[in-house]
């Protein structure tokens, strides 16, 4: 099912006054894909997620599911799947009794509850814990209970908040990916929250990327990777983040504190004083003759690459770099490199290049 | 001075010791429950262990004088029917109190009248406690002054209570309750006051006024419980669109379970034990004149503890010792049976 969200927002009234939790919201998340709603803690993600369940009420605007407007509809009422952060499994019911919760207010007849109840837990692969409490599960096992209740009345939407952020890395990494096993194998529409970029990256059909309770892009992640539409995306998005250089203008050239930025651009720099400057560490390659010299601090081996973490002359902070382990540079050493690719925002994030 | 000095400090610290072997002990059994052989910790446990005892010397001396001692003589002087309180002589060993307990038959109407007060105003006040519970926790307005409306009969003197249940359950057409029966045409019961009181009326009285009495302690122990609640479960139990009755008896009732249980038993151990609010509505003949009517199992006990003093029949002291160590029994049989029932409908 489609779920269409127009001008939605809200906002809480605090002692301190106002506060616009989500601004304007427009995103239509197409059916059977799954969408991860990603940004900074506070960015408004789980607010939205909320009101498309239906646990909060817009301030203004509209949910659509498919084309009704569900936003005046009790969370009951939606038909909507919903897995909490820290699942609110009801620790005194058994696996079994949990998942078959919802089915029993649905009045399924308990031989079909049963049924249904079990297929559930064997999709999501806990079919042979349904006497356990949740108490006696791991984390990643109460997760997939919490979304086996969550999928067992056949929700026409699927709301997880924060899923993975319990689990400890390693369960994460395989949780995530039994979560996009689940949602191919039922097709459901299915809309996350997550502050971790790359969890978003790397199951979404689609990201949107939050921030201050406005979107700030939508699409493909990697389309959302290679070309960020603001400083704020492209230092949202990967690990290590992207190097942003603080940039002059000076007598028509770029200056990187000292060293000129000679790439070739179009920008009209006569009415611009300042830049950033967006490369990111896998954008930069080592070359004898390279455009650029920089002084190398510190060589990190992490495996397959190793990480550069160096600085252009007259530079405080650091840059960090992304390189094969074959190339020998040494700490402490003078180098030449270059830019595969960068990306030029202005002084307030907006892309320019 | 520096002698006597000296003495003190021995006699204190001979006292501290016996404490202190007492503590440890205590403390090694704690420790070897909890599975830890922590070296050090024991250590520290037998360390701290004098300075525990000390803090907890007023306390233990208090219970041991008015608490321990006066339970342990109660069970000494039940088996010896001759006890006399004054010479505190005890005389021959024997089970002739128990047996004069068990054959009386105000002994029985007293236990009977007991058990239907547990039996009924117990779980009653325990099922309104729970709703208005749950009914003032799904208020937002004015929930602190509801709050402070329910906890006031328990700050509340117990005599002004009398006073007010007096009036309500006045045996005149002026009574509040017989006033309302009088208009819709049903003429005055005599509930509380005068010789002739209807046995069901009395306990219709007792009933109502048992579960006013326990409702306050009740609410504030259930709303505290309540509050500690995760909400996410009421909303996951929204999202899946469960009745109101089944959120209350799925959700609520379980994971209060450890409240109700606590509740229930000492609720169940105060009804046992009631006896004020009989005397507080019916005076202390508790019922009709001088028939006992509506004695309770403490009022038992206490009418033949107060014989002892105004009559000197010394075998008497001994049956009222007796009657507490069957109704102890009792108590203990019942909290017992609780306590093992619960076990599997308890989740901690």
């Amino acid at each position: 099912m489609e779920v269409k969200l127009v001008n939605l927002t809200k906002c809480f009234s605090k002692k301190e006054g106002n506060v616009v939790a989500v601004d304007h919201l427009n995103i239509t998340i197409p059916s059977g894909k799954l969408v991860g709603l990603l940004g900074p803690s506070g960015c408004g993600k789980s607010t939205t997620l909320y009101m498309i369940a239906g646990l909060h009420r817009p301030t203004e605007g509209e949910i659509y599911f498919e084309n009704n407007e569900v936003s005046k509809f009790p969370p009951e009422k939606r038909g909507i799947g919903l897995v909490f952060q820290n699942y609110a499994l009801y620790p005194h019911l058994t696996v079994q009794q949990n998942i078959m919760f919802p089915l029993e207010n649905m009045k399924v007849e308990k031989k079909e509850a049963l049924r249904r109840a079990q297929e559930m837990a064997n999709l999501v692969g806990i079919g042979d814990l349904m006497a356990r409490t949740p108490g006696q599960l791991s984390g990643g096992q109460q997760q997939r209970v919490a979304i086996a209740r969550a999928l067992v009345k056949m929700p026409e939407v699927l709301l997880l908040d924060e899923p993975l952020s319990n689990l400890d890395a390693r369960l994460r990494l395989q949780t995530r990916e039994e979560i996009k096993r689940i949602q191919k194998e039922t097709g459901i529409t299915t809309i996350f929250v997550t502050h971790d970029q790359e969890e978003a990256m790397s199951i979404s059909d689609e990201i949107v990327v939050m921030n201050f309770g406005v979107v700030q892009q939508i699409g493909k992640p990697q389309d959302v990777y290679n070309e960020p539409a603001n400083m704020f995306v492209a230092k949202f998005l990967g690990t290590p983040p992207i190097n942003i250089i603080p940039a002059i203008v000076q007598d028509g050239k770029i200056m990187m504190y000292n060293a000129e930025f000679k790439e070739k651009h179009n920008l009209d720099l006569s009415s611009i004083d300042g830049l950033n400057i967006g490369v990111r560490p896998e954008y930069i390659k080592v070359d004898p003759k390279g455009k650029y010299k920089v002084y190398v601090e510190m060589v990190e081996y992490i495996g397959r690459d190793k990480t550069l973490i160096f600085k252009f002359d007259g530079q405080e902070n650091t840059c960090k770099a992304i390189i094969p382990s074959e190339v020998d540079v040494l700490p402490g050493s003078e180098i030449n490199i270059d830019f595969k690719r960068y990306f030029i925002f202005d002084k307030e994030g907006t892309r320019l290049l | 001075m520096e002698h006597e000095e000296a003495k003190k400090t021995t006699f204190w610290a001979n006292i501290g010791n016996f404490f202190k072997k007492i503590g440890s002990k205590i403390s090694e059994k704690a420790a070897k429950k909890a599975g830890s052989s922590n070296k050090t910790q024991m250590l520290e446990w037998k360390k701290d262990g004098w300075k525990a005892t000390v803090c907890l010397a007023p306390a233990l001396i208090i219970l041991a004088v008015f608490t321990f001692y006066p339970i342990l003589n109660t069970f000494l002087v039940s088996f010896f029917p001759d006890y006399n309180y004054v010479t505190d002589e005890f005389g021959s060993f024997g089970f002739d109190s128990y047996a004069l307990v068990l054959q009386d038959a105000t002994f029985w109407r007293a236990m009977g009248n007991t058990a239907l007060m547990v039996i009924v105003s117990v779980p009653l006040s325990i099922l309104i406690a729970l709703i208005i519970t749950v009914l003032l926790n799904s208020i937002k307005k004015l929930q602190g002054f509801f709050q402070i409306i329910f906890f006031l009969p328990y700050v509340t003197n117990g005599i002004a209570f009398g006073l007010v249940f007096a009036t309500i359950f006045s045996p005149m057409d002026y009574g509040l309750v017989n006033t309302l029966l009088n208009a819709v045409g049903i003429s005055s019961v005599g509930w509380t006051g005068t010789t002739n009181i209807p046995y069901w009326a009395g306990l219709f009285v007792i009933t109502v006024y048992a579960i006013w009495n326990g409702l306050a302690f009740k609410i504030l122990v259930f709303l505290s419980g309540i509050q500690g609640i995760d909400k996410q479960y009421y909303q996951a139990a929204q999202v899946d669109a469960t009745p109101r009755w089944r959120v209350f008896t799925k959700i609520t009732v379980p994971l209060l379970s450890p409240m109700i249980l606590y509740i229930t038993i000492t609720s169940m151990m105060g009804a046992f034990k009631s006896y004020s609010s009989v005397v507080s509505l019916f005076g202390e003949s508790m019922g009709n004149g001088q028939n006992e009517t509506f004695i309770t199992a403490v009022g038992y006990i206490y009418k033949y503890f107060n014989r002892v003093v105004h009559d000197n029949i010394s075998w008497v002291l001994s049956r009222a010792s007796a009657a507490a160590v069957i109704l102890f029994l009792f108590i203990l049989a019942i909290t017992g049976i609780q306590m093992w029932a619960n076990k599997k409908k308890v989740h901690y």
